[in-house]
């Protein structure tokens, strides 16, 4: 444990080339996939901004701090987050209280909480990873695959904040805590029955999950089958989105050419409709290059599960990049009019610090996994 | 650290590895999804696209020509256009537009007609961020406090625009006609693309016949704009066309001695010149200003000017329809010597009333109040009309069958549409047994000939139409078709002929010679005892310093009937005669035609017959002197 901080700090034994691998490329693999994705999307992004080098060196110093994070977390030996996840997940949840108490009201949802010195920040994101490594954390010394009451606790252990979440209200972000979660429950062996049992519950339940959801929530599930019937007010967004990426065609009208975005026609296209600047100004060519690094990046996560030893390490890291994938999925569906319009940015490339530094956080972990594989 | 060993165990990882690969063919098929999604939108509906992003940026936007000006014959600017600012509303913009509208009325006065306009052009097709006009012509005031509180004002525009101006304003507002608004019924007749943008069409006047020519062709802009609707590029100009000037024959210093001798009464005042058929002056009274349509009237006040009985919005030269009176006697006289039936040597007696065989009813002379016994004795055709006999002219009407009085004075531009280029003019009304069948249900008298020999019973005449049959005479029978246009700076868009029209077929020269000479009786005979001077002589003929060739006429507007009199103090002043003069002069070689009404004026001689000598006066006596000058000079 004192070996492990010692290196943390840089301080380890071994040659100046050997801890520069251990400190900075923990899984060169991983981290090169992460620069060059990040890379693309400052890129990207700086067109989306409207060349405003201000705001891209912004977003580049909180991805360089989101490095620093997940450099630090990757030296965190796992069992230190199998310890303290529970307790990370316990202030998560008193906090998602607090929000919705005294919480801030941005965009129509209580989701901000403002700490006095602490930057404002969503607690849901915390969450994003605390679910997912507390279920590991208990599910990690079960048999496997788990029975019924630990599916039962697990879920409870899933559903409490996922349901803080969603009367925000805050439908998505609590569909992607509730996923990563569930991604968890999956790996770990979640009988099949039980997939089927729930699939016949949302299916059974989903007309009065319906007559739930907010105005706004039903009108953006309409608008996707239908964005002409409301062309300036809900189907706005996944129209522009849409011209935008077809307008682009194959190759794209080139890096900062983009009329759909630089003419403000596409709304959001910084944060969370970034993926249609990228489908306009590079084309096809340029959309199928990101998903290829995305699922690069999911299939080294996945490799680094498999190699893991231990259950909850293995569970760690595939949820991690199942989650990632998901989020990747979701983003790139609503761009595309594929899934309803929800506030999931496009994974370290949308603008927007909270998004990138839990993401590095998460990849700090999963670097972790990967780091200790052997012990 | 031995417990976390523990659970490593092989059938644990065969199960994860089973999962493992379970997520991962999901992961594949949703990517697959998510490929076959980009390839239907940027392969294979990528034109569809394509044309739905240009669609957004690229804006065709009309450029409005500007409007052609019109100028008098020496060039002075009767219209022309002139910068405002118009208060706009940018909707898209604008969150509340009830709230936004409250706040404008506290900054300033926006009248229900200005609101109700905006509604109806909110209403229209249009494309999106288009200002849309609330209020036009702001003063300096409205535009300093709207600055004020500009940030507070998001989606108010104030957008720079020009309108017309008339600069002499009542005084051409017959003549000209204006330009209004485009409105709900124009929009339906207009060509949508030569009129996109164009808010104002010419309504009347010259500003409505040469319309087309005035308008000039629009130009377009290719723009590129961005979501707001903002201008961020100007890609392609073809930029319009001006309209073109026009050059009118009115002539500023004449329609300004028209007017001022026409003073506050309700009339109208035509002069031409004999020999382009150039309309020089064309005043109706009372009017209105132009300027207030321009920018836009209130319901009210329109209800009001459309309502005074003075009808100020009615313009009297081409569509005020009155009895011509004694002036139609002359034409009468020509049809006669036409149709053989008088000689310039033939008399008649004229004992002051006409009766016609087997009828009791008694045709009577104007003079039959005057003195002890009517008529005007020993008449001939000279004589019959400076002395302006009904006697004579009802024995001549009486001589001829309709149709041959019809045939000939229809020649002198009775009961038709004569002038080139002036719209609505009306065409009068000359009766005949056909129309009077068709109409009055009624077959044609003898009577009716009687009544038409000295300009009365159904037959109307504008006052345009007079001072063409008195510019036909000054030219001796040469028909020019009266025209206000002389010039323009380029091809006119209008199909318009000023070629002249056949001369008058039937009187011989002699015939027109002696008829000026009786015409000018009317005016320089005088200071010869009871009736023989001329009608005017009186009142105009005394200190006259040119030849002036002219015919009194006094229109009935209420029928006498028989046994009554005409007694001026017990009519209504709208029911009293009507006061006709037609002159032109210089007798020998006419620069100038005119025709003088004066509504409910009273006599002819007294009344109109001064207007016409002021008139003539302001045009004649400075080109005399110039005349002279360069005569002495050379």
């Amino acid at each position: 444990m004192a070996r492990d901080f010692v290196r943390t700090i840089g301080l380890g034994t071994g040659t100046t080339r050997d801890r520069f691998r251990l400190e900075l490329l923990p899984d060169p693999i991983l981290m090169v996939l992460l620069f060059v994705l990040m890379a693309f999307g400052l890129m990207v992004l700086y067109s989306a901004l409207h060349e405003e080098v201000s705001m891209v060196e912004s977003q580049a110093l909180k991805l360089g701090a989101g490095v620093v994070i997940l450099l630090v977390l990757a030296h965190i030996h796992p069992r230190e987050y199998l310890q303290f996840a529970p307790f990370v997940y316990v202030g998560g949840v008193l906090m998602l209280i607090l929000v919705l108490v005294v919480g801030d009201i941005a965009k129509g949802g209580q989701r901000w909480l403002d700490l006095g010195p602490l930057p404002r920040f969503q607690p849901s994101e915390i969450l994003k990873l605390a679910v997912p490594l507390t279920v590991a954390s208990y599910l990690h010394d079960r048999k496997l695959p788990p029975g019924f009451v630990d599916v039962l606790v697990s879920l409870a252990i899933i559903s409490v904040p996922v349901l803080l979440i969603v009367v925000q209200p805050d439908l998505g972000t609590g569909l992607l805590v509730a996923s990563a979660g569930g991604a968890v429950l999956f790996l770990a062996g979640l009988p099949w029955r039980w997939l089927l049992g729930a699939g016949a519950i949302v299916a059974a339940a989903a007309p009065i999950l319906w007559t739930r959801l907010h105005d706004y929530q039903q009108q953006r599930i309409l608008t996707l089958f239908d964005p002409e019937s409301d062309p300036l007010g809900a189907g706005w967004n996944i129209i522009q989105s849409t011209t935008a990426i077809g307008s682009g065609g194959l190759a794209g009208k080139g890096l900062l050419q983009g009329t759909q975005s630089r003419l403000d026609f596409l709304p959001e296209a910084q944060t969370d409709f970034i993926l249609a600047v990228i489908g306009e100004e590079l084309g096809m060519i340029g959309v199928c290059l990101f998903l290829l690094i995305y699922l690069l990046i999911v299939l080294r996560c996945m490799h680094i599960a498999m190699l893991s030893k231990r259950t909850y390490d293995r569970l760690v890291a595939g949820s991690i990049g199942i989650t990632f994938f998901i989020y990747v999925f979701v983003n790139v569906g609503m761009v595309c009019g594929l899934l309803p319009v929800v506030g999931v940015p496009l994974p370290l490339v949308s603008y927007g610090g909270t998004s990138a530094l839990t993401l590095l956080a998460t990849f700090g972990v999963l670097l972790s996994v990967y780091k200790y594989r052997n012990g | 650290m031995a417990s976390l060993d523990l659970n490593d165990k092989s059938e644990e990882r065969a199960l994860f590895g089973r999962r493992v690969i379970v997520l991962l063919v999901g992961v594949v098929v949703l990517l697959g999804i998510l490929v076959g999604r980009l390839v239907q939108l940027q392969v294979i509906d990528h034109a569809k696209y394509q044309t739905r992003s240009e669609n957004n940026r690229i804006q065709v936007q009309p450029m409005v020509p500007r409007r052609g000006l019109i100028m008098d014959h020496n060039g002075v600017l009767l219209a022309d256009n002139r910068p405002i600012h118009n208060l706009a509303i940018v909707k898209e913009r604008v969150g509340d537009l009830d709230a936004m509208l409250a706040q404008l009325r506290t900054l300033l006065t926006l009248d229900e007609g200005d609101e109700d306009a905006f509604r109806k052009r909110l209403k229209r097709q249009r494309r999106p961020y288009e200002p849309i006009l609330l209020k036009s012509n702001l003063t300096e005031e409205e535009r300093a406090r709207l600055a004020l509180e500009r940030y507070r004002l998001a989606g108010v525009e104030v957008v720079p625009d020009t309108v017309r101006f008339y600069p002499f304003g009542e005084l051409y507002a017959h003549a000209l006609g204006s330009v209004r608004r485009v409105n709900e019924d124009d929009l339906r007749s207009l060509d949508p693309v030569k009129y996109a943008g164009t808010e104002f069409i010419g309504k009347l006047g010259v500003e409505k016949f040469y319309e087309a020519s005035l308008h000039g062709d629009v130009g377009y802009q290719q723009v590129e704009v961005d979501a707001y609707g903002r201008i961020r590029k100007e890609l392609n100009v073809d930029p319009p066309k001006a309209g073109r000037n026009l050059r009118l024959f009115l002539d500023a210093d004449l329609q300004i001695a028209a007017d001022a001798a026409l003073g506050e009464r309700r009339g109208a005042v035509v002069a031409i010149d004999p020999r382009t058929g150039g309309i020089l002056a064309m005043v109706s009274k009372p009017a209105y200003d132009p300027n207030h349509f321009v920018t836009g009237i209130s319901a009210r006040e329109y209800n009001t000017l459309l309502n005074l009985r003075s009808k100020p919005m009615f313009n009297r030269v081409i569509n005020g329809r009155y009895a011509p009176g004694s002036t139609f006697k002359p034409a009468i006289g020509l049809a006669a010597l036409s149709n053989r039936v008088l000689t310039w040597d033939e008399t008649i007696f004229d004992q002051g009333s006409f009766r016609l065989p087997h009828s009791s009813r008694i045709y009577r002379d104007w003079s039959w109040q005057r003195g002890n016994s009517g008529g005007q004795g020993i008449v001939d055709l000279n004589r019959a009309i400076y002395r302006s006999s009904n006697v004579f002219f009802y024995t001549m009407a009486s001589r001829m069958k309709i149709e041959q009085i019809t045939q000939f004075v229809s020649q002198l531009g009775f009961g038709r549409v004569t002038s080139a280029d002036v719209a609505d003019a009306s065409p009068g009304l000359l009766p005949d047994p056909a129309w009077k069948r068709a109409v009055k249900k009624e077959p044609w008298y003898p009577g009716d000939n009687v009544n038409l020999g000295i300009g009365q019973g159904d037959l109307l005449v504008t006052p345009l139409q007079l001072a063409s049959y008195v510019s036909v005479i000054a030219n001796r029978g040469h028909f020019r078709r009266p025209r206000l246009l002389a010039d323009a700076d380029g091809e006119l868009s209008e199909e318009v002929s000023f070629d002249a029209l056949p001369d008058v077929q039937g009187p011989s020269p002699d015939d027109w010679e002696k008829l000026v000479d009786a015409m000018e009786n009317v005016v320089h005979r005088g200071n010869l005892g009871f009736r023989q001077s001329g009608t005017a002589w009186p009142y105009i003929g005394q200190d006259i310093s040119y030849r002036m060739a002219g015919k009194s006429g006094t229109a009935q507007v209420v029928e006498i009937k028989q046994g009554h009199t005409y007694d001026e103090t017990e009519l209504d002043e709208y029911q009293r005669k009507h006061a006709w003069f037609i002159a032109f002069a210089p007798a020998d070689d006419p620069m100038i035609a005119i025709a003088v009404l004066v509504e409910n004026g009273g006599g002819g001689s007294g009344v109109a017959a001064p207007v016409a000598r002021e008139v003539a006066d302001a045009y004649i006596l400075p080109r005399l002197l110039v005349a002279q000058h360069s005569a002495a000079g050379s």
